[in-house]
């Protein structure tokens, strides 16, 4: 069995009357990614500055690197590398400087810290970028200098807050790409993000949090399968005919508005091919047919019940 | 590694940080040093010969004498500013965060800025200083001990502002409220000796004037150069600077480690 590289029990903050974090246990394995999923205002990014040592827990057993954190913050510290949801250069110098500054403050000699910038810079790209001030860089570039940064003490256990929120499509593969190499490295990734394809892409375990609270844990796979939120969406523009398949089909979530029909499904070409055939039986024929896969709100409807939710947001989005 | 050499090191690399900031970007400070410029050049050769009657002079260049030590004094006043802002920048930038999860010293950065700060400080007075030589200020037979206790108080003097200045950008939520609430430490030497002495304004001002900081360490600095009295003026002036190095230290230092925030 290998040892946690990030152990949590009964983690808990509040600021003020607002609890943040209502008792979480977390237990991430050396060298695999975990991934915190949730909504904006869950909790994710205090519980990455909780155990990345920014902020102290209110209550709860927290080890990273096999260290307490509130008796040695200090180790903890040295074995971790953060890189938050915010831009953690220091615009006003160039990239290259950023990366000396950081070996500097690792204590790193003069021809290793050298050595490790020119490789780093190199890995991420950014040496035509390397004299500009950090300023002027791109949010992706920004976001690799950042990234690149974090690597300089080759630390064990990384934090990545939100690494590819405002990413464009290219950029967000990259930073998959940089992800999954550190992990071949064997380092561990402690991972929060919003979006369910990100943990499902890179997550070895992923955590649901919600309000504070675990609300479910497990592989992409494990909880996939508690989503029913999978459904086909018939659109109409006739509302006679949209009309016939609501009484003809029975058992569907309407949207008078749109003139659409949500049929539940896993998305499976048997179950396709049984709607299909069930609608050419009825002689319907609907403008716009849509497979609907489970994402993160239908986790969020799934696991919370919908209550602090708005209802179906989705459908009325066209 | 000691916790002293760690100390030593990190805060060396914070300066750094800080000394290439104020390399690449020299407006902040030269403009903070365009104020106590323009006041020694304004009051010299606008109001020179009206104030130099006024302190009983005969001409102007009596007047210069009076006011260089003030202006340099103010000059730290506006130097210092500078820190507030670029301390109250810093805090707005992930980076600090960052610093914050390294095992690094937690009290580097604002050491950093401090010493940087001093730095800037030294370096203005000597620019501005220059000026004053090139108006026609000379100093009347100051000693070598003399010339080196001016420049500790400076020194002193520069600390001590600049703590508060750091606590005042720790406080603050941006830059400009930064500034804005450094600001007294430009408007103070107006209200001081620097100008005229404290002795000619009225009555009921007087304690104002005396009762800070600048006033002392004004009256401490013309005696050195110039050889006017002294007396309790330099222990006052040296107390007024242990007491706001300390109080600055204490608050910036509590205010850097909320960590509530």
């Amino acid at each position: 069995m290998t040892s946690l590289a990030i152990a949590a029990n009964g983690l808990r903050k509040s600021y003020g009357d607002k609890v943040v974090l209502d008792g979480i246990d977390l237990a991430v394995p050396e060298g695999t990614v975990f991934s915190l999923l949730g909504p904006n205002g869950a909790g994710k990014t205090t519980a990455v500055k909780i155990l990345s040592t920014l902020v102290p827990a209110d209550a709860g057993d927290l080890r990273v690197g096999g260290h307490d954190l509130a008796a040695a913050a200090q180790a903890v510290r040295a074995s971790i590398g953060v890189t938050g949801q915010f831009s953690a250069v220091d615009g006003l110098i160039t990239g290259e400087e950023n990366m000396l500054l950081m070996a500097d403050l690792h204590h790193l000699s003069r021809r290793e810290a050298r050595r490790v910038t020119a490789e780093l810079l190199e890995r991420f790209d950014l040496v035509a970028a390397a004299k500009k001030p950090a300023s002027t860089y791109s949010g992706g570039m920004k976001r690799r200098l950042d990234i690149a940064m974090t690597l300089v003490g080759a630390p064990r256990i990384i934090f990545l807050d939100e690494p590819t929120t405002g990413l464009d499509p290219r950029s967000r593969h990259n930073m998959w790409g940089i992800i999954r190499e550190l992990v071949a490295d064997g380092v561990t990734v402690f991972l929060t993000t919003q979006y369910l394809e990100e943990a499902d892409e890179l997550a070895d375990r992923i955590a649901v949090l919600n309000d504070g609270r675990i609300a479910a844990e497990g592989t992409a796979e494990e909880l996939k399968r508690l989503i029913p939120g999978g459904h086909v969406r018939l659109r109409f523009t006739n509302p006679a005919l949209y009309r016939d398949a609501t009484f003809a089909l029975g058992e569907v979530t309407r949207d008078d508005e749109a003139l659409s029909l949500q049929i539940p499904s896993d998305g499976s070409q048997r179950e396709l091919r049984s709607l299909l055939d069930r609608l050419d039986s009825l002689g319907i024929e609907a403008d716009e047919l849509t497979v609907h896969t489970p994402d993160l709100d239908d986790v969020f409807f799934a696991l919370t019940g919908g209550t602090t939710l708005p209802s179906q947001p989705k459908e009325s989005a066209r | 590694m000691s916790t002293f050499s760690l100390a030593v090191r990190d805060s060396r690399t914070m300066l750094r940080r800080n000394l290439l900031h104020a390399r690449r970007y020299p407006s902040l400070t030269l403009n903070l040093l365009l104020t106590p410029v323009m006041l020694l050049l304004l009051f010299v050769y606008i109001f020179g010969d009206v104030m130099s009657t006024g302190i009983g002079g005969t001409d102007r260049s009596d007047y210069i004498a009076y006011i260089v030590p003030g202006i340099l004094m103010m000059t730290i006043g506006g130097t210092v500013i500078g820190a507030a802002v670029s301390v109250a920048t810093d805090m707005n930038e992930g980076i600090i965060a960052r610093f914050r999860t390294m095992a690094i010293h937690r009290g580097s950065v604002l050491i950093g800025h401090v010493v940087g700060s001093v730095l800037q400080c030294v370096m203005s007075v000597v620019l501005v200083g220059a000026v004053a030589v090139a108006i026609g200020f000379r100093s009347t037979d100051a000693t070598p001990l003399e010339w080196l206790a001016a420049f500790g108080l400076l020194v002193l003097f520069s600390l001590a502002l600049t703590w508060i200045a750091v606590g005042m950008g720790l406080a603050s939520p941006n830059a400009e409220a930064a500034a804005n609430s450094a600001q007294p430490l430009i408007i103070l030497p107006l209200i001081s000796s620097a100008f005229i002495p404290a002795d000619t304004m009225p009555g009921w001002f007087q304690p104002i004037a005396e009762y800070q900081p600048f006033t002392p360490a004004i009256e401490t600095l013309r005696g050195l150069l110039l050889g006017t009295e002294i007396g309790n003026n330099g222990w006052i002036a040296v107390g007024w600077c242990v007491g706001l190095a300390v109080l600055g230290y204490v608050w910036s230092t509590a205010r850097f480690n909320d960590e509530s925030k």
